[in-house]
C-alpha cells in the first residue's frame, strides 16, 4: 500500500520496482539480525540394519545461513535432512541447536506437498500452525502465510485442482506458518518442471531473506545449489566430503559465469568419486 | 476458434439436464414392452401380469394399509439391522486399523466367519431366535458387517504414510491426526462398503422374510403366492428394486456431500 502512494508522488525519484523492493527487504530485515537457529552437529551416524549410511558427520551451521547438501542418490543426504528434523533416531553423536527449540521451530518441506486432500487451501496451511492452531488468529496468520507465497486468491480451492508448483507453494505456506527458525528442504522442487522450479527458487530464497530463517536444502541439482546457498556441502559415502563457500553476492544471476564455475567445479568433483567407486 | 471454445460449453449445458432422465429411458422401455406383450395376450396374465394390473393391485393394497405397513416394517428391520451390523462393522474396522494388537487378536476369526455364507445360518437363527424380529435383524446385521469390516480396515490401512508423518511433523494429537487424517482418508474406501452392504441388506431381508416372517414385504409376496395373487407377488419384487435403488442413491448423496473433495466427486 506504501509503496503503490511512493509511487505517485510527482516529486518521488523514479525508482526501479525490483530495486526498490530488494532496498525494503533490507530495511525491513536489518543488518546482522537472525532469528535463525544456529546448528551443531558432531560425530552423528546411522545406519539402516547392515548399511551405514551415515559414518561420523560434524558440522556447524551458523544462524540464518542457507546451507545446501548435495550428492549422488543413496549417499545419505535425505538421512541427514530427516535426523536433523527429527524424523528418526540418531544412533551415535548429538544435533544441538543453540538454544531450546520447540518442534514448531523445525520445519520440513518435502518433495511431495503432502497437503491434506480433504482440507481447503487454507485449512492447509492452518496445520502448519502446530499446537497454535486453535488460537484466534490462527486464520489471520494462514492467509499471512498464503499472501507471502502468493496465493491468498487460492484459499478456499481444494488442493486437487491446484497446480503442482502451486501445491508446493502451499506446502510451503505452510511450513512457513508458524515462522520458523529452521527450515529444512528435502529436495522440495525435484518434481517439479523447468521454468516452475526456476519461479519457487527465486520464491524461497526470498522468504529465506525476509524471515531469515537457517536453511538447509538437499537437492541433487548442483545448479540449484550454487544459485541459492551461502555454502554447499558434497556428501559422499556417508561424511562430509567437500564444504564449499559459495561468495557470489546476491541477488543472483542465473546463468552467469561465477556460478557456472563453481557449479563445473563441484560437479567435476562428484563425477571424479562416482568413476572411482564405479572402478571398485 | 470460436467453434474450439463453445463446444465444451454446449456439452456442459446439455448433458447435466439430460444425466436425470437418461437413467430413466432403459426402464420405461422395458415397461411399454411388457405392457403391449401382456396386453396383446403375448404373455398370459398367469406368467406375468401386466404393469396396469400390478400397478392396480398396488393401489388396492396401498388403500387398505397393508401395503404401507409391510414396507414400513421391512424398512425398519433393513435399517436397525444395518445400523447394528454397520457400526459393530466400523468398530472392528476402525480398531483393528489402528491397533497391531487388536488386529492380531481379532482379524483371523473375523476372515474364518467371514467365508461363511451368511444365509446357511438360517436353520440355525430359526432355530435360536424363532421367526422373531431378532431373527431378521441378526442375518441383516450379520450380512452388512462383513463388506463395512473389510472396507474400513482397507481404507484405514491405505490412508497415505507421507500424510500421516506430516501429521505428526506438524504436532498433530493422535485424536486429531485420525480425525483430520486417518478418517477422511478412509472414507472413499467406506463409502464402497456401505454400499456393498446395502446391497446385502435387502437380498438378506428377501430371504429371511420369505422363509421365516410374519410381515413384511417378502411375507407378503409368499402370501401372494399361496392365494395366486401374481400381480402381488411382482409387485413386492418390484418394490424391492425401488427401495434398492433409494438405498443406492441416498449412500451417492451422502458420498458427494463428504467427498466434495474428492477429484472424482468434483463438479465442473
Amino acid at each position: 500500500m506504501q509503496e503503490a502512494l511512493r509511487f505517485l508522488l510527482p516529486d518521488a525519484e523514479p525508482v526501479e520496482r525490483t530495486d526498490f523492493l530488494e532496498q525494503a527487504r533490507l530495511a525491513r530485515r536489518g543488518p546482522e539480525v537472525s532469528r535463525g537457529l544456529p546448528l551443531t552437529i558432531r560425530g552423528v551416524r546411522k545406519s539402516f540394519g547392515a548399511n551405514e549410511v551415515l559414518r561420523g558427520i560434524d558440522l556447524h551451521i551458523p544462524a540464518g545461513q542457507f546451507v545446501a547438501i548435495v550428492g549422488r542418490s543413496g549417499c545419505g543426504k535425505s538421512t541427514l535432512l530427516r535426523l536433523i528434523a527429527g524424523l528418526e533416531t540418531i544412533d551415535a553423536g548429538t544435533i544441538s541447536f543453540g538454544e531450546h527449540a520447540r518442534s514448531e521451530d523445525v520445519r520440513v518441506m518435502f518433495q511431495e506437498p503432502r497437503l491434506l486432500p480433504w482440507a481447503r487451501v487454507l485449512s492447509n496451511v492452518e496445520v502448519g500452525l502446530g499446537r497454535d492452531r486453535a488460537s484466534s488468529n490462527a486464520q489471520i496468520r494462514a492467509e499471512k502465510a498464503l499472501t507471502e507465497v502468493g496465493l491468498d486468491d487460492k484459499r478456499d480451492q481444494w488442493p486437487a485442482v491446484l497446480s503442482g508448483g502451486q501445491k508446493q507453494r502451499v506446502a510451503l505456506a505452510r511450513a512457513l506458518v508458524s515462522d520458523p527458525r529452521v527450515l529444512a528442504f528435502d529436495e522440495p522442487l525435484g518434481a517439479l518442471d523447468a521454468l516452475t522450479r526456476i519461479s519457487m527458487q527465486r520464491l524461497l530464497e526470498r522468504v529465506w531473506h525476509d524471515q531469515a530463517f537457517t536453511a538447509i536444502l538437499v537437492t541433487h541439482d548442483v545448479s540449484e545449489a550454487v544459485a541459492l546457498a551461502d555454502r554447499v556441502l558434497v556428501i559422499e559415502h556417508g561424511r562430509i566430503a567437500h564444504d564449499v563457500a559459495v561468495d557470489i553476492p546476491r541477488p543472483r544471476r542465473r546463468g552467469s559465469a561465477d556460478l557456472a564455475a563453481l557449479e563445473g567445479s563441484i560437479l567435476r568433483e562428484l563425477l571424479l568419486s562416482a568413476d572411482e567407486t564405479s572402478d571398485l | 476458434m470460436s467453434l474450439i471454445e463453445s463446444l465444451p460449453r454446449v456439452r456442459s449445458l446439455r448433458l447435466p439436464r439430460a444425466d436425470g432422465l437418461i437413467q430413466w429411458i432403459v426402464p420405461l422401455v422395458i415397461v411399454v414392452v411388457w405392457q403391449v406383450a401382456c396386453v396383446s395376450g403375448f404373455v398370459p396374465a398367469r406368467v406375468l401380469p401386466a404393469p396396469s394390473d400390478v400397478a392396480l393391485a398396488g393401489w388396492k393394497l396401498l388403500l387398505s394399509g397393508e401395503l404401507a405397513r409391510n414396507i414400513w416394517v421391512s424398512f425398519w428391520r433393513a435399517s436397525v439391522g444395518f445400523v447394528i451390523g454397520g457400526g459393530i462393522g466400523f468398530a472392528f474396522g476402525l480398531m483393528n486399523g489402528l491397533s497391531q494388537l487388536s488386529s492380531k487378536l481379532t482379524d483371523t476369526t473375523l476372515q474364518m466367519v467371514r467365508n461363511i455364507p451368511h444365509l446357511a445360518l438360517i436353520p440355525l437363527v430359526i432355530l435360536w431366535f424363532g421367526i422373531d424380529e431378532s431373527a431378521k435383524l441378526f442375518l441383516v446385521a450379520l450380512g452388512v458387517f462383513f463388506p463395512i469390516y473389510l472396507n474400513t480396515l482397507h481404507g484405514i490401512r491405505t490412508v497415505d504414510p507421507q500424510l500421516i508423518e506430516m501429521g505428526r511433523i506438524y504436532g498433530m494429537t493422535d485424536g486429531e491426526l485420525f480425525r483430520r487424517v486417518i478418517f477422511p482418508g478412509a472414507l472413499p474406501s467406506i463409502f464402497v462398503g456401505v454400499r456393498f452392504a446395502l446391497g446385502i441388506m435387502w437380498l438378506t431381508l428377501i430371504v429371511a422374510e420369505t422363509i421365516a416372517a410374519s410381515s413384511g414385504l417378502g411375507y407378503m409376496a409368499m402370501q401372494a403366492r399361496e392365494f395366486m395373487l401374481i400381480d402381488v407377488v411382482v409387485l413386492s419384487i418390484l418394490i424391492y428394486a425401488l427401495l434398492g435403488k433409494l438405498a443406492d442413491s441416498a449412500s451417492r448423496v451422502l458420498e458427494r456431500l463428504t467427498l466434495s473433495w474428492h477429484p472424482a466427486f468434483q463438479k465442473h
